[in-house]
This record gives C-alpha cells, structure tokens and sequence, in this order.
C-alpha cells in the first residue's frame, strides 16, 4: 500500500514528529556541549583581561596565568572587595545596573601593581566591550583590550588590532586637571593632549562608540580613580 | 564503484565548480559572499561550513524525499537546515571558539544562504544520497573558490594584508601609497563577483565555439 502523501492527518503527523525529533536533538546537542563552551567563554574573558595587562596567554596556560597574576575585586565607594575566584563573572552590564563594579586588580611579576575596569558599550552594528588597565597612579594607562561582536571588518573590526589602534592608549590619561573621565577617541588625525586618541578612517561610529563605551563605563569608577 | 563515480556522478560534483557555479552562474549566495569577504581567513571558514551543512543537508533531505509531504517541503528543507546549522555552530563554539568568534552572525546567517534552499528544492528532492553528497560538495566548493578569490583582492587592495600578514612593504606607504577604502566595503566585492562572472561567462562562449 502507498501512503498517501498529502493527506492532511500525514502531513500534520510528519510536522510534528519532526520538530519533536529536532527539539530533542538540538537540546541534546546544546546540553552536552554547554559546560565545553562556557569553560571556553570564561578562558576568552581571561585572554581578553589579560591582554589589556599586556599578556599575551594561550589556551594551554590562561588559566594559571589568570589565577597568578588577578585578583577580582567589587567597588563599594571608594573601597575595593575580593570576589571569590569561583564566582568568576563573564558579563559585567547586568552586574553594573544592580551596582556592582568590578576592579582587577594585577600583580605583575615586577611587583608592580595595575588596575583593570571592565567597559561596555555599543558599537554601529552591535556591542563593543573590552578592559582598560591603569597604573597604580591611577591615572595613566598601562594598556587596552577591545572587541566586539559584529562590527565591519577591516574597518570598525580594526578596534581589536593592537598596533594600528590599542597602541596609542598607552601612558595616556583617563583623569583630565579637573578629575572628570576624559579618556576618549576622536576623529582621525585630530587627537591632541594627554586625553584624546585617534578614531579610525572610514569606521568614525565604532570610533565614536569606543570613544562613548570610556567615557560611560570608566565614569563609575570616578570616585575610586580620583582616591589616591 | 565505477558506478559511485559515473559520469552523472562527475558532473554533479564537477559543475557546480564552474560550469554551474553557484555564485557566477547560478547566482546565489550573493548576500553572503559580500559580508564575509573582507578577510581571507573567515572567508575560508564560511566556506568550508558552508559546504559540509550543504552536502549533509543534501543526503538528509534526499533520504527523506519521498516521505516528504508536498505542501511542507520547503518548511521540511528549513527545518533540517536550521537545525544542522545551529549544531555545526555550537560545535564550533565548543571546538574552535576562536573561529566561532569571528564568524559570529555569519554563521547563523548560513540558514538563510540560498544556496541551500536552491541545492535542495533542486537537486536533492529528486535525487539519490549519493548524488546529492556530491552535489552538496561541489556547489559548497564552488562557492567557497570565489569567496576566497574575492577576499584575497579585497584583504590585499582594502587592508594591505593577507591572512592578516602584512604584505604590501611600509615603504610602499611612504611613498604615498594607500590602501583603497572602497575594498572594504560591500559594493568591492560585487564589482569583483561580477568580474568573475564575466570571466565565466567569456570561458563559456570560447568553449561553445569550439
């Protein structure tokens, strides 16, 4: 006997075998896979952390690096609290409504000690986040990280390229003469003073939103930076 | 196995690599081939995804088609591509993050490169699994040469680069020289698609006269 192929009872009994076969398939997939794609997800925000301090880790040794070198803190005012290192946090922008913002703090190998800030913010396409790492005058800038998820590449995408763009952060100021945040990007070939850095040619709405993502994000932190 | 590799079964393969191209002759997949391809490498990764999800969507939907029923082919089609894709995407995620990191959207946009839908309304439905693989294989293929070939012009003329190596010498820019801004963005690239339609297209009409 043929099945007829067209009946509606056959076709509405194919749909819904099929979607449960799917459903169950894709829940299988994604739940045997989550605990591999978090670890990976937490070793990238170390990665990320940890290049903004200038260290360039790989995936065999960011764990231990992480662990040596960071101490993750919460600010309450002017004072800074250790995290335990298990509640390991790989998104910020929630915590930051609720009012929790976070300080690494860095203990490089030559004693020196470096302050990391978490910041966020939107990009033309969608959201730009990185790490800003400060020295312990809290006020010049020791190195940056950014990235994004989907901004151009070759032109906004560039903001992750550390020569042509995160190099210039470097022993810039966060804090202008009058204490406000003032570590911000502007167009191309325009930046002057201690404060300003260059957008990039031809990406001036990822520059413009690197430039907003300092200005907001490191803003929580005034009071801390301005406590020497 | 001389069966497995009859001259049907070349053609199906062999094809879509020129004759048949999906991106210069078939024309589809356009969308993409114009968002992936400022850099070589994830151009090469879209690529390569986009072959294996065709191909296993090919020999799934070609042993379930005569069970398919008529009215819900296309949402059957959808559904089995969808779902391959979201695996492939999540294995990534969990294999190679890196990649998965900077492919980020484009992946989730291979659901909807028509491509797929084209292979597999076309060929797939009337075809066996075999066909089909080969099928499947060879318009991946077929599309992935012309992202990298178009990449390659626009890594190289937008940015200065290939594979993120720079090749053109800083020497080069101090004698004036300057990357062309118009690569990076998406209308280089169909200015490239169609030179490698028009060359496609001359390659066709010399072997015609012949």
């Amino acid at each position: 006997m043929k099945m007829n192929t067209n009946s509606n009872v056959y076709t509405i009994v194919y749909a819904a075998v099929m979607v449960i076969i799917v459903a169950f398939l894709l829940a299988f997939v994604s739940s045997s896979l989550k605990d591999r794609q978090d670890n990976n997800v937490r070793k990238d925000v170390k990665k990320q952390i940890l290049a903004a301090l200038n260290i360039d880790a790989t995936d065999a040794n960011v764990d231990a690096t992480y662990d040596q070198v960071i101490t993750d803190n919460l600010l309450n005012g002017t004072e800074l609290t250790p995290v335990p290192s298990e509640d390991f946090k790989t998104s910020y922008n929630s915590e930051i409504k609720s009012g929790n913002y976070h300080v690494f703090v860095a203990k490089l190998e030559n004693g020196e000690t470096k302050y990391v800030f978490p910041v966020y913010g939107a990009g033309l396409w969608g959201p730009i986040w990185g790490y800003v790492s400060v020295n312990e005058d809290k006020n010049s800038v020791y190195g940056v990280s950014f990235n994004h998820e989907s901004e151009t590449a070759g032109l906004g995408g560039e903001i992750t390229n550390k020569k042509k763009f995160q190099e210039q952060f470097k022993s810039k100021k966060v804090l202008d003469e009058a204490g406000s945040i003032a570590l911000t990007v502007v167009k191309n070939g325009t930046a002057q003073g201690d404060n300003q850095c260059d957008g990039i040619a031809g990406a001036t709405l990822t520059s413009n939103g690197v430039g907003a993502m300092l200005l907001g994000s490191l803003g929580n932190y005034k009071e801390f930076l301005n406590n020497k | 196995m001389s069966q497995l590799f009859s001259k049907e079964n070349k053609e199906a393969f062999f094809g879509p690599l020129f004759a048949n191209n999906p991106v210069a002759v078939q024309v589809l997949g356009i969308c993409s081939a114009l968002a992936v391809t400022a850099k070589i490498e994830p151009a090469i990764v879209m690529g390569l995804s986009v072959t294996v999800i065709v191909a296993l969507s090919n020999v799934i939907i070609s042993l379930l088609r005569k069970s398919i029923p008529n009215r819900i082919r296309i949402i059957v089609q959808l559904v089995v591509v969808a779902a391959l894709v979201t695996i492939v995407s999540q294995i990534l995620k969990a294999f190679a993050y890196d990649v998965s990191v900077q492919l980020s959207v484009y992946i989730g946009l291979i659901i909807t490169n028509c491509i797929l839908m084209g292979r597999l309304e076309a060929f797939a439905m009337m075809n066996g699994p075999w066909e089909s693989f080969l099928d499947g294989i060879g318009n991946g293929l077929g599309y992935a040469w012309v992202l990298v070939i178009v990449a390659f012009f626009r890594e190289l003329f937008g940015s200065g680069t290939l594979f993120g190596f720079q090749v053109i010498p800083e020497s080069f820019y101090d004698l004036g020289y300057m990357n062309c801004g118009i690569m990076l963005t998406p209308a280089a690239s169909l200015i490239l698609v169609g030179c490698i339609i028009w060359f496609m297209k001359a390659r066709e009409e010399k072997a015609a006269k012949k």
